[in-house]
């Protein structure tokens, strides 16, 4: 807990980390008072395709409904997807990769040959292949995001525990005899927290743009929920006449993955003890 | 059985692929350590003494492996003797830091730093005894006590950056005794401190050592530790035991050519400035021996048949063991 705040004030202290922190709490909290904030509820319709207004500070879509509510509401499906899938991803490729590691031999050896497998596909290729098979829908979307993010845990826990399994005092560990999973979890875990962490932050921008383009080739969020992906998507065929209605969504996404990469940057370098001056 | 630990042809495997067959780094040891003995093990680095006393512990890792014909017996506490090249994985781990501890060369690296002195401490009783907290907390201090470290009950709630290489190295020693075990490895305890303070950990590990009856093995290459702490010594070469003693013969009259070149390389405080003393050559790494005594490169009285033949361990001397085929012949030469 300590080292947590310790971590959060050295963030605070990198400018391009008060950035990213900036940006993330007043991403979530947007996404927590969408409802509070936005001046119409995502699905009513109205007049379409009206230009930005003081009425509609973002304009209205093909069905009039206001832009403005729609991208608050997108952003707590985005964020909610991103750290949903994250979490699987994180949980299950953190799991793998500590056992890979430090079981070595024929264990790591099938693992990681999976999650090589995993890896060879192209992330958007598998994503849309899992949720083919798992469905659309927002829960199956996040189960598909989750899995393509195994392998990246996996690889950066596993070769964290690995380096930290020759430590001297992970030796003496278990020379006074302590077991298997106390060892792992008391005196390798801590070694893998600082990359982890890192990973965390890239992987839930990543998470963000992949269910964006999930929903925006149709397979991802579906209507009427609101997520930018789908709105993108919908305001393709008439881009050239009302150009606001896809600037909008793609703004935020853009916006988004900036965030959570400066935020990740940042804490690599306050994490990373080899930076450390 | 009527010693503590019994090693018969011991031999360590480095693995190097199904089509190659595994070399060996460590061969045909044989030693017998008693109750309540310091048994020093000395040799050049890469001589296989430290991986000698993994295997004790069950420390050895893939690629490294315990060859076939090996044995190590080791009497428990409860007077039943066990077969530690067979054990399983649960019961070796009731075995270490309860009946058979290890204190590591680098006390700066061989404590987590994520952790208080206390916990570490205290991580070893909870694995082998039933204590609670208060109680854990009481053998804690007493044990910091006891290897003399000054205002112990600060000392407990510090982290290991806190503290000096020696005072690490005292709570190393705590952490191996607090259980008393029956047998303590030492991986050159000293080797990472300045003289004074071997000194003192030295006389603490005699002290600690008579009051709890434990017997230990001094793995060094420090000749000066040897003479100061052990009574059985074990000379190491190229993953062989080349002589083995009492410390007395070993200093006195010590038989191999090896040997007495270590000693011979002792530097000493006083006396005339001459140049130190070196044995030439280096250790040959493990897979390159020659056919012969392995020490035959390096060797100045070496002949033919040292390169084609392998010396035996003979006893030369009542509990003094050699591998050389010169033995009585070299000693009628110099005479």
């Amino acid at each position: 807990m300590k080292s947590f705040l310790e971590t959060l004030r050295k963030l605070w202290a990198d400018p391009m980390g008060k950035i990213g922190m900036i940006g993330v709490f007043l991403l979530i909290a947007m996404a927590i008072c969408a409802p509070l904030l936005a001046p119409y509820p995502y699905d009513q319709i109205g007049m379409r395709f009206q230009p930005p207004s003081a009425e509609h500070i973002f304009g209205t879509d093909k069905f009039g409904r206001d832009i403005f509510s729609r991208v608050l509401y997108g952003a707590q499906v985005s964020i909610q997807v991103g750290v949903i899938a994250v979490g699987i991803g994180a949980v299950c490729g953190y799991l793998l990769g500590l056992v890979a590691g430090y079981f070595e031999g024929v264990v790591d050896r099938v693992i990681m040959c999976v999650m090589d497998v995993l890896f060879a596909f192209p992330s958007i290729l598998l994503a849309i292949f899992i949720s083919a098979v798992l469905g659309k829908g927002i829960g199956p979307t996040m189960v598909a995001i989750g899995i393509v993010n195994i392998p990246v845990f996996c690889r950066t826990v596993r070769a964290a525990v690995i380096s930290a399994k020759g430590l001297e005092y992970v030796q003496n560990a278990k020379s006074v005899g302590v077991k298997t999973w106390p060892l792992l979890l008391h005196h390798i875990s801590p070694n893998v927290v600082a990359p982890f962490t890192v990973q965390v932050t890239l992987a839930l921008s990543g998470a963000i743009l992949t269910e964006a383009t999930l929903s925006f080739l149709g397979m991802g969020i579906q209507p009427p929920s609101p997520s930018w992906g789908s709105m993108l998507s919908e305001a393709r065929a008439d881009m050239a006449r009302s150009p606001w209605v896809a600037l909008f969504p793609l703004l935020f996404i853009v916006v988004t993955i900036l965030i959570f990469n400066i935020l990740g940057d940042s804490l690599r370098d306050v994490l990373d003890p080899k930076l450390k001056v | 059985m009527e010693h503590l630990l019994e090693m018969r042809n011991l031999s360590i495997d480095l693995f190097r692929g199904k089509k190659q067959p595994p070399v060996k780094l460590v061969e045909g040891i044989d030693l017998n350590i008693d109750k309540k003995q310091t048994f020093g093990v000395v040799g050049e680095s890469g001589c296989g003494k430290s991986i000698t006393c993994s295997t004790l512990m069950g420390l050895l890792s893939f690629p490294l492996s315990v060859g076939k014909g090996s044995s190590i017996r080791f009497q428990r506490a409860d007077g039943s003797e066990v077969e530690l090249t067979n054990v399983s994985k649960a019961e070796m781990r009731r075995i270490r830091g309860k009946e058979i501890s290890m204190i590591f060369q680098e006390p700066m690296t061989a404590l987590d730093p994520m952790y208080t002195i206390e916990e570490q401490i205290q991580e070893t009783l909870r694995f082998h005894t039933d204590m609670n907290r208060a109680q854990m907390h009481a053998a804690a201090l007493e044990m910091l006590q006891k290897v003399k470290i000054p205002r112990a009950e600060e000392v407990l709630k510090d982290y290991p950056h806190h503290l000096s290489g020696g005072m690490l190295q005292r709570v190393m020693i705590a952490i191996a005794l607090i259980n008393n075990p029956r047998l303590l490895i030492a991986d050159e305890p000293t080797t990472a401190l300045d003289v004074t303070i071997q000194a003192q950990i030295l006389d603490l590990m005699n002290d600690l050592r008579e009051s709890y009856d434990t017997s230990v093995i001094m793995i060094t290459h420090d000749l000066g530790v040897i003479a100061e702490t052990c009574e059985q010594v074990a000379v190491f070469y190229a993953g062989q035991v080349i002589e083995q003693a009492s410390v007395e013969a070993i200093f006195h009259e010590a038989a191999h050519p090896y040997t007495s070149g270590l000693l011979k390389s002792v530097t000493s405080l006083g006396g005339a400035q001459k140049e130190l003393y070196a044995i030439r050559g280096t250790v040959p790494t493990a897979g390159n021996f020659s056919a012969g005594c392995r020490f035959a490169d390096r060797c100045e009285y070496c002949e033919e048949r040292c390169r084609a033949q392998v010396p035996p361990l003979v006893e030369i001397a009542p509990g003094h063991l050699c591998r050389c085929f010169l033995h009585p012949a070299r000693k009628e030469g110099e005479a």
